[in-house]
């Protein structure tokens, strides 16, 4: 499973709001910290293993069924596509 | 309540169009060409959204593409780090001009799954200008949302529309129920499918939407007046985004103008910030203070904010009252009524014979 993100989603920092923010093409996703970095993670090349090392390497604590848990949340919300 | 910063630009640069879409959205009274905003006011106006938080600008209109400065305009965003979405009918889109446009997205409508079918609602040939439009689209390398606006005359041919989207190339279709608004308020009754054209439908978007799944997104804006769920319009009123107008009239909503008693500034005449968070127009259905009963109290009123105000005053003539496709709104017989129409429609095929004419949206 490499997890990307839907055509046309791009992932931007905003500094008027300093929030990090899903574009897509029709509506903006107002991100936490966590999905932002989880999301900016997702290039369809990385597997979810792959993500959960990368995410570890930078920060604490990194536990790999909240990751899973996380990306499964964001593909509910069409964040996300697991396939 | 605080009031959050919006999120999304709704640019109508123009009301001017090459189609008259009996369906158009817009409103009856078109702004003129003479009373629209310059190029440097949709610059001030690009600025000032962007420094207010907003993250996305939809140029739209009318076309947007009979705007001349259209690449200035949206080279104004691109500086803002905004993204910028294209909202096209794809009359006037060559490779030249696409390549002048630093966007991000481009949303391209089609009106019908074959040529005299979109003739006949669009009153304008523009078939070959479509195909076309997407192709450039594609070759520029941008994602591409191909639009259908559904409604009584094509609503059957679900299955050749999803197939021209493929054709296309598209990477998402959105298949939305007309809204009765402006022209195709006018139009209701021509315009509006049976129950049985909306089940039909309603099965074969979602078999498309599986079979596509992972290639092509299937989106679907289900009919309000039928499903009985109002719409959350516009994520909330105020909550989410704004509208500028060709003249530069600031709307919580692109409908809004309809609203008799509704306030509306300029942005000749007011900074957009004061506009957005203090002007009476704006803060006149924020939250949920305003509501009355079945919305007042409901559970969903977070949800739904009581659907959309325009419908409410197109219906009952009050704008606060709650949306009268809401099954709990004591007004859901006057959209019952209006259903049963469609029935009657179609069962007399006089209604429906080629010679019988919606009212194209105006010439320009
Ligand atoms: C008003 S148009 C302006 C942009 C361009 N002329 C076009 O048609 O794509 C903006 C979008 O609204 C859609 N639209 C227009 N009238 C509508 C209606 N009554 N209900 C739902 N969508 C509508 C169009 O298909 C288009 O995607
Ligand atoms: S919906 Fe049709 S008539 Fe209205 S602005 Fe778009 S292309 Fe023009
Ligand atoms: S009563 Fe109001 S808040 Fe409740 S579902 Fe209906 S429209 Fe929504």
């Amino acid at each position: 499973m490499r997890p990307r993100l839907l055509a046309g989603a791009t992932l931007r920092w905003n500094a008027a709001r300093a929030q990090w923010l899903m574009m897509l093409p029709e509506s903006v996703v107002v991100l936490n910290e966590t999905a932002a970095a989880v999301l900016s993670l997702c290039d369809g090349e990385r597997t979810v293993t792959g993500i959960v090392t990368a995410l570890a390497a930078e920060y604490d604590g990194v536990h790999a069924a909240d990751v899973e848990q996380l990306l499964r949340d964001l593909a509910d919300q069409r964040l996300v596509e697991l396939s | 309540m605080t009031v959050p910063a919006p999120l999304g630009l709704l640019a109508e640069l123009t009301h001017a169009c090459p189609l008259h879409c009996a369906y158009c959205s817009n409103p009856l009274e078109l702004v003129a060409r003479t009373d629209e905003l310059s190029t440097s006011d949709w610059l001030a106006v690009i600025a000032a959204a962007a420094a207010l938080g907003v993250a996305q600008v939809h140029l739209s209109g009318g076309e947007p593409l009979r705007r001349a400065d259209l690449p200035e305009i949206a080279a104004g965003c691109a500086d803002r780090g905004v993204y910028t979405n294209l909202i096209t009918s794809g009359v006037g889109l060559s490779a030249e001009r696409l390549a002048a446009l630093p966007v991000d997205h481009a949303q391209l409508s089609v009106q019908d799954a074959d040529p005299a079918g979109a003739a006949r609602i669009s009153g304008t040939r523009a078939w070959d200008h479509k195909l076309a439009a997407a192709r450039v689209v594609k070759a520029a390398g941008l994602p591409l949302t191909v639009n259908v606006v559904l409604h009584r005359h094509n609503i059957d041919r679900v299955d050749t529309l999803v197939a021209l989207a493929e054709r296309m190339g598209a990477d998402r279709l959105e298949l939305a129920h007309t809204q009765y608004y402006g022209w195709a308020q006018r139009n209701r009754s021509w315009l509006l499918p049976t129950a049985a054209q909306v089940r039909a439908a309603d099965a074969a978007v979602a078999g498309a939407a599986r079979r596509l799944a992972g290639r092509m997104e299937v989106l679907y804006v289900s009919p309000d007046l039928h499903t009985g769920t109002p719409k959350p319009c516009m994520g909330g009123w105020g909550r989410q985004q704004l509208t500028v107008a060709p003249n530069g009239d600031v709307l919580p909503c692109p409908v809004a103008r309809v609203l008799p008693d509704l306030p509306v500034d300029n942005v000749r005449d007011r900074p957009l910030p004061a506009i957005w968070y203090d002007s009476q127009g704006f803060n006149r259905f924020r939250g949920t203070d305003w509501m009355a009963p079945p919305c007042r109290g409901c559970p969903r009123r977070e949800v739904d904010f009581g659907g959309c105000r325009c419908q409410a005053y197109q219906f009952t003539g009050d704008a606060g009252a709650t949306d009268p496709v809401c099954r709990l709104s004591p007004h859901r017989p006057l959209v019952d009524a209006v259903l049963a129409t469609a029935v009657l429609a179609t069962a007399v095929p006089a209604v429906d014979a080629p010679d019988v004419a919606p009212e194209y949206r105006r010439r320009f």
